[in-house]
């Protein structure tokens, strides 16, 4: 009897494990099923390039629609799973079909974290995950138009830059002390903070949002200290809620995402999860993280596609991202989570710098702006777990690859 | 429209047309040649494009910007001929343009 594997979720993971499942020699049925309507397509470019306008909707596909056909692979589109039986081993779609299968990959990524006031329902309120949001948010996003973003991550301050550049009036507000608190250190959190300023964007951090009034078209956006802002239009990026509810009532393991071993694999057999909506082990680390990036979403669903094979491709890899702002690019290589010191290599004033992140002398992870080299120094030396030199990172005149001796 | 040939670490070959302005990333990745991942989408973050230029085109290129020429060093088997399509354009000049794959990315 044919196998067959069901791919749920047609984003960055759910492609990449198509993909893989074939490379790795996979000859059973393959369907990748996915609520968007759209084959996969890359998400990064959304508070980027194609919310810009440079780049339209058919250039985003992680591949092309003959690729699928090639390889065997069958999409099935604008249908989303409703309840998923372990012990029957089948999955339930929303227009009625029930689907059986011999192993089951979760990639079902995460939506965005709703706001959670009165007047959150305001129709010029908006989030930012789908091309369907991009095209939402588009209708509004035009020269000398309010934009009041909340939340200070990097969709927000990307897409603080995009407007900016278009001629936004844009004002950002932040819960926390300083932007990006979540993820970086107080000095890269001070750069980004300084370059959004000059071009215009407003900060305001400390400032929580407590209700949104207004009428049809025009938002009031009212903050914590009692001061109300006039928008056009209002986007929320206050975070991911990981999709883990389908595994969660099927009685699948989960604790912040769907957990999985380094292969993949969740608490019921035959079924595991990738992307977004997986927490994963990281031997580098030793501990368990759950990551929304591009890199994470593909080595994982590599790893889920060998073991479905029936390969072995334990995940062991240096997370790492990026983020698009104006002419800055920020790289950031490992996880800082636990770091008890930072060193700074080079100038913020120069837009080019580098920050890593230390536990004791191991180095955990760096933030490279503008700094490729250093991007790249930090992936190789950080599964070493060695013992690093402060004083030599933080030298400038040291040149990058004698770091890695 | 120009034509850009693909050459395989197994000798095959393929002629793509690219419309001037897409990078070369995009044109293998769009046209099913294999060893291009192209993960970052094409903004120089990745180094999963890697190609090796022929020889008679090299001098032709617009030279590496200094974030291609860092990340490349992530790219296995760098050589003088070295590039990442994805900061190759299609232009007029590059008709006839031949790059090799390598066998996989990094
Ligand atoms: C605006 C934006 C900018 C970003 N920028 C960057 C960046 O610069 N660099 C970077 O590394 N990362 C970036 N990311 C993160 C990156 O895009 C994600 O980490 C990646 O897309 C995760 O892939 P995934 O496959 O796990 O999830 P997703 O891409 O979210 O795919 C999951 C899919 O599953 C579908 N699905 C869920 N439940 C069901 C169901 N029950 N039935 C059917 N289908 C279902 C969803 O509709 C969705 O299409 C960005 C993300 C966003 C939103
Ligand atoms: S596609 Fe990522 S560097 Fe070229």
């Amino acid at each position: 009897m044919t196998e067959t594997v069901l791919v749920l979720g047609g984003g960055q993971a759910g492609a990449q494990a198509a993909a893989s499942l074939r490379q790795e020699g996979f000859g059973g049925r393959i369907l990748l099923i996915g609520a968007e309507p759209l084959l996969p397509y890359q998400r990064p470019p959304l508070s980027k390039a194609f919310l810009a306008g440079e780049l339209p909707r058919e250039r985003l596909l992680i591949k092309p629609e003959a690729f699928y056909r090639q390889a065997d692979i069958e999409p099935m589109l604008g249908v989303a799973a409703t309840a998923l039986d372990v012990q029957a081993r089948h999955l339930s779609l929303d227009d009625g079909r029930r689907l059986a299968f011999d192993r089951l990959l979760l990639a079902t990524g995460g939506r965005p974290r709703p706001l959670d006031c009165p007047g959150a329902d305001h129709s010029r309120l908006h989030y930012l995950r789908t091309v369907a949001d991009v095209e939402h948010l588009r209708r509004h996003f035009h020269t000398g138009a309010r934009l009041v973003i909340i939340g200070a991550g990097y969709i927000g301050l990307e897409v603080a830059a995009v407007a900016a550049k278009h001629g936004l009036r844009v004002t950002v507000l932040e819960a926390a002390p300083r932007a990006l608190a979540r993820v970086t250190s107080p000095e890269v959190s001070a750069f980004f903070q300084r370059i959004h300023t000059e071009a215009g964007v407003e900060i305001r951090c400390n400032t929580g949002v407590v209700r949104i009034e207004g009428t049809a078209d025009l938002a009031r956006v009212i903050t914590g200290d009692g001061a109300g802002l006039d928008a056009d239009l209002v986007l929320a990026g206050i975070g991911l809620l990981p999709n883990v509810e389908l595994a969660q009532s099927a009685g699948i393991a989960c604790d912040n995402g769907i957990l999985v071993d380094e292969l993949g694999n969740t608490s019921a057999a035959g079924i595991l999860a990738a992307g977004d909506c997986a927490n994963h082990p990281n031997a580098i680390y030793g501990c368990r993280f759950r990551l929304e990036s591009v890199h994470n979403a593909i080595e994982q669903a590599k790893t889920a596609a060998a073991t479905m094979a029936g390969k072995r491709k334990p995940y062991a890899q240096v997370p790492w991202f990026w983020s698009d702002q104006y002419d800055i690019k920020l790289q950031t290589a490992g996880i800082n989570r636990g770091y008890d010191s930072v060193v700074v290599r080079g100038d913020p004033a120069t837009r080019s710098f580098a920050v890593f992140y230390l536990l004791g002398e191991r180095l955990l992870a760096v933030d490279a702006i503008n700094r490729p080299a250093e991007f790249i120094a930090a992936r190789t030396l950080i599964p070493r777990r060695a013992a690093v030199d402060a004083t030599r990172l933080a030298d400038d005149a040291v040149p990058v690859k004698d770091l890695l001796a | 429209m120009i034509k850009v040939t693909y050459i395989e670490h197994n000798g095959t070959q393929r002629i793509v047309d690219v419309e001037a302005g897409v990078s070369l990333m995009e044109a293998a990745v769009s046209n099913l040649v294999p060893g291009i991942d192209g993960d970052c989408g094409g903004v120089c973050a990745c180094a999963t494009c890697h190609v090796f230029v022929d020889d008679a085109w090299l001098a032709r290129l617009a030279p590496m910007e200094s974030m291609e020429d860092a990340m490349l060093n992530l790219a296995e088997g760098r050589d003088a001929n070295s590039r990442l399509a994805c900061q190759l354009k299609a232009a007029p000049e590059l008709d006839g343009l031949v790059l090799r794959t390598p066998i996989g990315q990094h």
